[in-house]
Parts: C-alpha cells; structure tokens; sequence
C-alpha cells in the first residue's frame, strides 16, 4: 500500500525566496557547526556526537511550519539543524556538546541535544529510542483538553518505528486525533539495520492508515516538498482534524554517530551515492537556479557561517565544566531521596 | 467521622482532588462507565466526564507515557494500572522516563504524575494477578513509592501523591481493599510522602512492615501481648524515600527488629530496611535483625494451599516475634 499524497491546503502559504536562502543560511550554519563538534571530538573535547548531516532540509522546513511561540517540540538525538532552526545559538550547542556548566539544555547532566530548552517549549527526556513518542499524545491530549490550539511535533527516525511505544503513541492519538505530528526522518538505517531488516514495507507513511490518520512521504532533502507537507499536517491539527505521520526521506551523510563506522555495514557505492542527495547542495542549486543566490553571496554564507562557528567554539572551549555541587539537586522537589548522609 | 473501606478512600480522594483541581485526569483502562475493575474511579466520568475521566487503550507503556506528556504540559494525570502485574511493559516510561524529567532537564520540567498501582496476594489472583512489584520503583532514583495500608493514610497518601509535583507510584494492596475499615475525616488532609508511623507502640522488639501485612502484623501483636510479648509495629507507609530516622530510632529503642513483607525477601525493601539498622543501630540491638517473607518462588500459586502457604500470616508472624522475643 502506497502513502497517500499529501493535499495542501489553500491556507498554506508558499515559502519566499527570501525566506529560502534564510533556511539555506541555517542549514550551512548547521553543517558547519556539526562538523566542527565532529572534529571536537577527534580531540577528545566532545564524548559523543550524532550528526544531522543530510537531514538538515528536513528539519528547517518542519520547524519553519511550525508556531515556536506555542508549539511543541519532542525532539530526538538527530536533531541537531531543527534546534538552530529554532533559535539556539552555537554557543548554546556546543555547551552542550562539551558539557559545559551552562549548557542551556541539562547542565550537561544529559548527552547533547538532551533535555529543556530554555525559551521554546522542545524536550528530549531520554536516549531510549521512541519513548517520546507517547509522551507527545500525552503533550497533545493536554493542549485538547485545555483547548489550546498548540501542535506537537514529535521526532523519530526510521529504527524508532519499530518500538511497541510508537505503535501505542500512534493509537492513542488516533482515537483522541489529537493535534500531533509525528515526524519521522527516514534514512533508512537503524545504525546498521537497513530498512529492509526493520520493516515489510516501502514507506512508513502507509502505517498511518492502520491509525486513522493520513500518512504522507515526502522527499526530506526538498526544503519546499516538506514545508508544504508540514504546513498541511499543521492546518490539520490546529483546527481539530488530527494527527499526521509525514515520512521524509533523508540520507545519513555520517556514520550513526562518532562511535560507528558505516563502512562495515555500507557498500562505497552506497556511500557515494548518498551524496548526491546532499539537501544543502540541492538546496543551493535550487537557489542558484531561481537566481535567488549568487555564487558570491553562496561564499559569503559559507565564509560567516564558518567564522561563526570559530568564535563559538573560541568562547565555549574556555569555559567552566560543572562542579560537583550541583550533581545532587533536582532529583525530586526535596533533591537527593532518603541516602545514608 | 465517617468509617471507610481503603477502596472507598481512594475513590473519595479522587472525587475531592477532581473537584479541588480542574487539572486532575484520570486515565487507565476501564477507568470510565465500568468505573474500574475494583470501582475504585466509579461515577468519575459522570460528574466529570470523558475529557477529564479517559478510557484508553490497553496498553501500559502508552498509559504512563502519555501522563507524563499531560504531566508536562501542566495536567496532573493519574494514572491507573489495572494490576500490578500489568504494569511491566510501562517500566521503562516510569523507571527510564518519569524519575528523570526533573533531574535530566536540570530543574526545567517536572512530570506531577500519580500512578496507582492495586497489588499484592492472597485473593487467589494467581502468578499475574498477585505480585508485589515495589521494589523495581523504591530502587529509582526520582520516583516516590507509597503503599497505604488503611483508609485514612490512603487518603492522605493519594492526595499528596496527586499534589506532589515529581511522579509517585500509589500502591494500594487489593486485599485491603474492602477487608480494611477505619475512620477517614471529611476534612481535607495530607499525609507527608516520606514519614513512617507507629502503628502499635511496644517495648520489646518492633516490626517494620507495610501493607497488607501491617494488618497481619498488628493482629500477631494481639496474640504476642497475650503471653506477655510487647510488640511495636511501624508502617513504613512510604516505601521510598524511607524514613531512615523513625527506622532507627524504634529499632534502637526496642533493640530488636522483625522486617515482615509479603514480597519475596531477596533483594527487596526487607534488605533495604535491614540495611538501614545495620548501618545505623548496630550497638544498640540485643538479637539477629530478622526478615519474615514468601519463600523464593514467584509469587504466587493460584491454588489455595499453596497460596496460603507462600503469604505470610498472623501465626507465622507470631512464630517469628516468639522466637526473636527469646533471644
């Protein structure tokens, strides 16, 4: 069974050209940045790192579909490009990465990318793959039963799909359509699994009609194709029509993260050509073709992203690392339960 | 002051923080028009409806994934699982999620999530439907664990549960359900999560317990004061955190300890409590700190016989408070 083809709704309204390169603009930001942490941890500064690396359109074009100043955001491990989409500075990620004492998201008591956010409203509780997923029905159900017209956006990849909680998760909305999209970023490995191993199906987005809800696959490196697809389930959930699942295809440029090698469980000829499907390089073509970025303008981005990305990693390298006070707070209301001290 | 059954209690306290808190839901199944399988939300969905009274799915996982979303964005779910012996494929959103929202967003988000868990034997409810299950939660860092044992302390216990902003796992023990009576105040109450109580004031040895076995203890204690055996009996009531000072305290006063449970004695609360007196009474006790519990198989036979044989009772109790009382 084949996904349903997405309607956009005439409500929608088409991304500018303007508003493209600033999309593009975050996108190189993020490559930039992703590789830097890559290379902080071939120095040992950062314990483990997964890159966004070729899911970069994907998640700009949700996150610009998306209302930061009411929605929600469940977030998993990957999703490096949608939290600079929505605002957090380099600084703020490399705290992260480093485990600094101000990272902004655990006070690197989590792995990167884990935690709260301090001005949206994104989490990411746990490295347990799809246990956000529940989470966001719940997030959902309470925004119903206040009335709020919020969406949650809960992230997964293509490995989540496979976990009873997704299953569950997908159920529950459905039978309460409540107002939450369930975004997977399909790059076809589960680290090494590929998709074959996982699933009996072609598109995950077929799933959704065991739910009662559309499914919808779209091409994760069209900046445009995703955007129209997110602004879609969007319409739906804030006026009361329910879930979405949107599948968008992607490519892991990276290995799983800094502890793998996909060379073990890739042929070259895969890995060569995973790259043509570069969303950042196919973004830029697009630009370039609808004369809405100049080669010179194209360097100039790259050069102001890459010095961006050198000052934020000057400023956060110096900083302090969390002392062990603060290892102790924050376990319940009354802090560290029982204990013999 | 009215008297009523611990099942009554808990309905009552759901009925009063429904109508103190418009932020209060319930969610589990059956949960609706049939009220629960022990009743115990009966009538909640009539004067609250099905926005704040949800019957789901079955499916655990998803029961307490989606409190804890509710949780965090600003409701205050309870969660009911059926049984106890139902709520495994939900350990991994309570054990793995819910005890860390707090401490793994450093203080940002809090999951005021209350889960009521009905367990416990000696109802003939067989391997799956008579397990104690506390022990896997009492170990978790984040999560509270209280298991009432009477109406009033049922009531005071749930409520605070529910008003706690950090998850709390509710275990009602099924057999106490309508077999315990006692006097529960109309006025509103709290009972602080974490404190302990005497249950029977004594002199020469204390029992720790909780539970249905806090009923069986007291009425070993009846039997024990008939041949001049003083016992003292306190209810842990919260089963994490602890109350390490009233454990030591009682234990150093009465100088012998008898830890009775109806959970399997390895590596369970027993230890913990056994510990906590070795630690910290260690030279004011005059005998062997001293654990009555189920023998190790699991819990437990579904027939009569063996299921008598495996819990506890007064007079295995009483065996035990002789022989320690001798010592």
């Amino acid at each position: 069974m084949s996904a349903t083809v997405n309607q956009s709704t005439n409500s929608t309204e088409q991304l500018s050209g303007e508003r493209l390169v600033d999309l593009y603009r975050t996108m190189v930001l993020s490559r930039y940045l992703d590789e830097r942490v890559w290379l902080l941890n071939r120095q040992g500064k950062a314990a483990i790192a997964a890159s966004a690396q070729g899911h970069e359109a994907a998640q700009v074009a949700c996150i610009e579909a998306s209302d930061p100043s009411k929605d929600h955001y469940l977030i998993y491990y990957r999703q490096f490009t949608a939290m600079i989409a929505l605002g957090t500075e380099p600084e703020e990620m490399l705290r992260g990465f480093l485990a600094k004492e101000a990272d902004p998201m655990s006070a690197a008591r989590q792995f990167p990318l884990h935690g709260a956010h301090p001005r949206v409203d994104l989490f990411n509780f746990s490295n347990v793959i799809a246990t956000q997923l529940p989470q966001a029905a719940g997030v959902a159900l309470a925004d119903k039963i206040n009335g709020s017209d919020a969406v949650t956006f809960v992230y997964f990849g293509d490995g989540a799909s496979s976990q009873g909680d997704t299953h569950e998760a997908m159920n529950f909305a459905g039978v309460h359509k409540l107002p939450v999209i369930f975004f997977c970023e399909n790059n076809r490995y589960a680290i090494s699994v590929p998709q074959e191993k996982q699933m009996g199906i072609e598109s995950l987005a077929s799933r959704a009609a065991g739910y009662g809800f559309p499914g919808v696959q779209v091409d994760g490196t069209d900046v445009v194709a995703v955007h129209e697809a997110t602004q879609a389930a969007v319409e739906r959930a804030r006026t009361g029509g329910g879930p979405t699942l949107i599948e968008a295809s992607v490519e892991r440029l990276l290995p799983h993260t800094t502890d793998d090698d996909h060379t073990r469980y890739r042929s070259e000829q895969d890995i060569l050509q995973m790259s043509e499907r570069d969303p950042i390089t196919i973004l830029s073509d697009l630009l370039k073709r609808r004369d809405l970025l100049t080669e010179s303008e194209d360097a100039e981005i790259h050069t102001s992203a890459k010095n961006r990305v050198n000052v934020a990693t000057d400023t956060v390298d110096a900083e302090s690392y969390p002392g062990i006070e603060s290892m102790f707070d924050d376990v319940t209301d009354g802090s560290v339960q029982g204990g013999n001290s | 002051m009215a008297e009523q059954t611990v099942i009554e209690a808990v309905r009552q306290t759901m009925f009063a923080e429904m109508r103190r808190d418009s932020s209060v839901i319930v969610l589990g199944e059956d949960v609706g028009s049939r009220g629960g399988v022990f009743l115990a939300t009966d009538g909640l969905i009539d004067e609250f409806g099905e926005n704040r009274v949800i019957d789901t799915p079955l499916a655990e996982s998803s029961i307490c994934g989606v409190a804890i979303g509710a949780a965090v964005n600003g409701l205050r779910p309870i969660a009911e699982i059926q049984f106890a012996d139902f709520i495994w494929p939900a350990i991994n959103q309570l054990v793995g999620e819910a005890s860390k929202v707090r401490y793994g967003t450093n203080g940002v988000k809090t999951a005021p999530m209350t889960v009521r868990v009905p367990y416990g034997g000696g109802v003939r409810g067989g391997l799956y439907h008579s397990q104690s299950i506390e022990v896997l939660f009492a170990h978790t860092p984040g999560l509270s664990v209280v298991a009432p044992a009477t109406p009033y302390d049922a009531k005071g216990l749930l409520a605070s549960a529910i008003r706690t902003d950090d998850p709390v796992i509710v275990l009602e023990h099924k057999r106490t359900y309508r077999l315990v009576k006692g006097e529960v105040p109309a006025e509103d109450y709290t009972i602080p999560i974490g404190k302990a109580e005497i249950k029977r004031h004594g002199t020469d040895l204390t029992i720790f317990t909780y539970g249905l076995m806090l009923h069986y203890s007291l009425q070993a204690t009846e039997m024990a004061a008939a041949i001049g055996i003083d016992v003292e009996v306190l209810d842990l009531r919260t089963l994490r955190p602890l109350d390490e000072e009233s454990i030591a305290e009682s234990a150093s006063r009465t100088g012998k300890a008898l830890i009775v449970q109806e959970d399997t004695p390895a590596v369970s609360i027993s230890s913990e409590v056994a510990a906590i007196i070795g630690e910290r009474c260690f030279f004011d006790l005059d005998g062997p700190i001293t654990r009555l519990g189920p023998p190790e198989i699991p819990p437990m036979p579904f027939s009569p016989i063996q299921e008598a044989e495996f819990m506890p009772s007064p007079e295995k109790i009483l065996t035990a408070i002789k022989k320690l009382a001798e010592i």
